[in-house]
């Protein structure tokens, strides 16, 4: 598979970034942040990227979505880091979505896919319980009861997870608590009794909550997949997932990038730009070859999930640390060059520093992927 | 892998072709530059499979396979090279011949020679029968290239040739030099420059090798006392010469990002790490802080090839980015200098061995470090030094792709 992008790409890319850029700038996350907005997105927003197909990408044509792939979803989360949109598009139309059509039966697939697509539906993922990423660790216990099971345990950042319709939480079913056979991922209304959802405060104004289950009764058919065997699913879910927030973050890199370098050619200090002074050029050429290093892992990551490589678990780590180190440079150099007034909350810049940070945090840091690139090589 | 019919016919024949004619030798790895076939009037072949690999290669024109037939090359395609390349790499092939003409003179003659340079100087490249060195730095034009002092003054039919230039890669083995010289003195420093082809047997050349601190004396000083050079042997108009160096250059500077001469054929970095460090019981790197190193390194490595990968792509599809050469040398090089600080760091004190019999002739696949060690380390300090510092590199970036002022 060449690492270009073919036609049909083309046009998602460059609809995408026109979308974000006029409908979702940073603009809007500023106005909903100050608002204390109750959902933390526009809604009207969200039902947007439902009609321009962006809810649907990741979802089969059969299910009602738009069956664009991975590499076209990528796009999308490139064009939402480079404006820091706010929408449920990872959680729900990546995340989510990926876990049911991968574990899903047919009925559930029928049930749930064409409401996300149709952004009606919103649906969060439940899994991680540690503040560092780690997936296969997960207390929440899984009791037989009835003709199903009772849930118990805590999952302290679910993202999307205050205005999720339905939650898929990973519980366990048997096993210890870090062993990799025996979770079991199930489909939870957050209605019922027992689950408790609080909203979360977070740096860069992203949406999560924490969400606790307190023998709260799921019924059997609400199994996502087999019981006990939920892990590969999970795992699937989560390279989507982490494949996405590399491209979230290379949109990031990139208008940090080019945000500073604007600001370089304009600034003056000593009587001239303050881009004419090679301390600065050369920081800022050797930032512009990570960013393209950034933007080949990503590709070739999102390339090798649409192919079904059984190595793309392999290039969405390697995707994830490499993106986050360079985004985590990228944003940090922006704020350091904008000066004084990189630090002003009214400056977009911080923005982009804040999101960089969050999305490294998220499904894995960059020391979580570098080791597993290095497990996966074999040592 | 979805391939034309025509290709897959191209595959198995090119296939079958390099089975019958590709000698056992010449299918081991490369183990130090001595393995290197360069070709030229003064070559001595390492043993017989190295010379009848390359007058096998040369007669199908494979020694430069995108050349036209014409001037001694294969008059393949892209996609029929890229066939090619992945059927030596399947044999572990060796290279048949490396060389300045093939990588930097031969594209320049291609775009900028006249017919009869072409017809005269290509040939002899493709079959390694002429091995060229390139004269650019002098001892006070380094990074400042454009401000050298070589002279060469048009006298009747011939060029007089004065001056002294440095750096200049196998000198004391190569048959011709392409050679930056100052034709008008009058005109501005980039404008004065030509581009001259002589023989190194000519009157008035002469070299002496420079010992570097890795022992080893691949460069020398190169000295021009009133060499005479008949006037056909400027390439392109008196005065155009900066414009080839500069294109000759991106060719140079592709070739130095993308060399990564410790790896042709060897285990990868960790896969020696493992046998020189170790593996814990749970099957990691003994040492987790190397490990760390070593996986960061790969990380960026990897990153690196995907990109040459992305770009060669993009740039088949009409796409592309500019200033290429220049991020790929800046980052390949350094890239590499880092590779061979850890290699150095895997190895321990085994790595220091310098000459003498402790000096192991293996390729690193035993645990033990290959005996070129230390002298690769060293030698690599210069790949962001060589073809334009990185720091020049990084000055290029700032100027062309990034458009910052008075860069």
């Amino acid at each position: 598979m060449p690492l270009v992008l073919n036609d049909e790409q083309r046009m998602v890319k460059d609809s995408a970034e026109g979308f974000f850029a006029g409908e979702g700038p940073v603009a809007q996350l500023r106005k909903l942040r100050d608002a204390g907005d109750a959902d933390g997105f526009d809604r009207s927003l969200w039902a947007k990227m439902a009609e321009m197909g962006f809810a649907g990408v990741a979802i089969p044509e059969q299910f009602g979505g738009a069956g664009l792939g991975m590499v076209a979803a990528g796009l999308i989360q490139e064009a939402i880091g480079r404006n820091l949109t706010l929408s449920p598009f990872l959680s729900s139309a990546i995340v989510a979505a990926t876990a049911i059509v991968k574990g899903g039966t047919d009925e559930q697939k029928a049930a749930l896919l064409p409401g996300m697509a149709a952004a009606d539906m919103i649906v969060a993922l439940a899994a991680d319980e540690l503040p560092r990423h780690a997936p296969q660790h997960v207390a929440t216990r899984a009791e037989p009861s009835g003709n199903g099971f009772r849930l118990t345990g805590s999952k302290p950042f679910v993202l999307d997870g205050h205005v999720a319709d339905r939650l898929i939480v990973a519980a366990r079913t048997s096993g210890a608590d870090d062993d990799m056979a025996g979770i079991t991922l199930f489909l939870v209304d957050p209605r019922t009794a027992g689950v408790a959802v609080s909203r979360r405060s977070v740096v860069d104004s992203r949406n999560a909550a924490a969400v606790t289950l307190d023998n709260c009764q799921v019924d059997g058919a609400d199994v996502l997949g087999a019981v006990g065997e939920g892990f590969a699913t999970l795992e699937a879910a989560l390279d989507a997932g982490r494949a996405c927030l590399a491209a979230e973050m290379l949109g990031v890199s990139a208008q940090s990038f080019e945000t500073t370098v604007d600001y370089l050619k304009q600034r003056e200090q000593f009587g001239q730009k303050i881009g004419s002074f090679q301390a600065l050029q050369h920081r800022a050429a050797h930032l512009f070859c990570e960013v393209e290093l950034a933007r080949s892992v990503t590709l070739k990551a999102l390339t090798a999930l649409d192919a079904g490589d059984p190595r793309a678990p392999f290039f969405a780590s390697l995707a994830k640390a490499k993106a986050g180190d360079v985004a985590k440079l990228a944003t940090n150099e922006a704020v350091q060059m904008h000066g004084g007034i990189g630090m002003t909350d009214e400056y977009d810049i911080g923005f982009f520093m804040k999101r960089a940070r969050a999305a490294g945090e998220t499904f894995g840091d960059g020391a979580f992927h570098a080791d597993r690139v290095a497990r996966l090589l074999n040592y | 892998m979805d391939e034309s019919p025509e290709h897959q016919a191209f595959r198995a024949e090119t296939r079958a072709w390099l089975e019958a004619n590709c000698p056992a030798e010449m299918r081991q790895p490369v183990e130090g530059e001595g393995d290197v076939c360069w070709g030229g009037r003064k070559w001595r072949f390492r043993n017989d499979a190295q010379k009848i690999w390359l007058e096998r290669m040369a007669a199908k024109g494979w020694t430069v396979p995108e050349w036209p037939k014409a001037y001694g090359g294969g008059g393949l395609d892209r996609s029929e090279n890229k066939i090619l390349q992945s059927e030596m790499r399947r044999i572990r092939a060796r290279p048949p011949l490396s060389s300045f003409g093939i990588w930097m003179l031969g594209p320049a003659l291609l775009k900028y020679g006249n017919e009869a340079q072409k017809i005269e100087h290509l040939p002899k490249i493709a079959r390694g029968e002429i091995r060229w060195c390139q004269g650019y730095s002098e001892p006070g034009a380094g990074s400042d290239l454009a401000s050298l002092r070589t002279s060469a003054i048009l006298q009747g039919d011939e060029y007089v040739v004065n001056g002294q230039k440095v750096w200049t890669s196998y000198a004391d083995a190569a048959d011709w030099i392409f050679c930056l010289v100052r034709t008008d003195p009058s005109a501005a420093k980039h404008l004065g420059i030509s581009f001259l082809l002589f023989d190194m047997e000519s009157p008035g050349v002469s070299t002496s090798p420079i010992k570097l601190i890795s022992g080893y004396s691949p460069f020398c000083q190169t000295f021009f006392d009133n060499v005479r050079v008949p006037k056909d042997n400027l390439v392109g108009q008196p005065g155009t010469g900066w414009d080839i160096a500069k294109y000759l250059l991106t060719h140079e500077r592709e070739m130095i990002g993308g060399m990564d001469m410790g790896s042709m054929g060897r285990d990868s970095m960790h896969q020696m790490a493992k046998k020189a460090v170790g593996t814990a019981r749970s099957g990691k790197l003994k040492d987790g802080l190397l490990r760390a190193d070593i996986v960061r390194h790969e990380i960026n490595a990897m990153a690196f090839g995907l990109t040459m990968e992305r770009v060669k792509d993009e740039a088949r599809a009409g796409q592309g980015i500019g200033a290429l050469s220049s991020m790929l040398k800046y980052y390949g090089t350094e890239l590499n200098k880092q590779r061979q600080e850890l290699l150095m760091s895997i190895h321990g004190t085994d790595s220091l061995t310098w000459e003498g019999e402790d000096r192991h002739d293996g390729d690193g696949s035993s645990g033990r470090p290959p005996g070129d060690m230390a002298k690769s380390w060293l030698r690599s300090r210069a790949n962001s030094i060589e073809g334009g510092t990185s720091e020049v590199q990084l000055n290029i970036i700032a100027k062309r792709v990034l458009q910052l002022p008075g860069a």
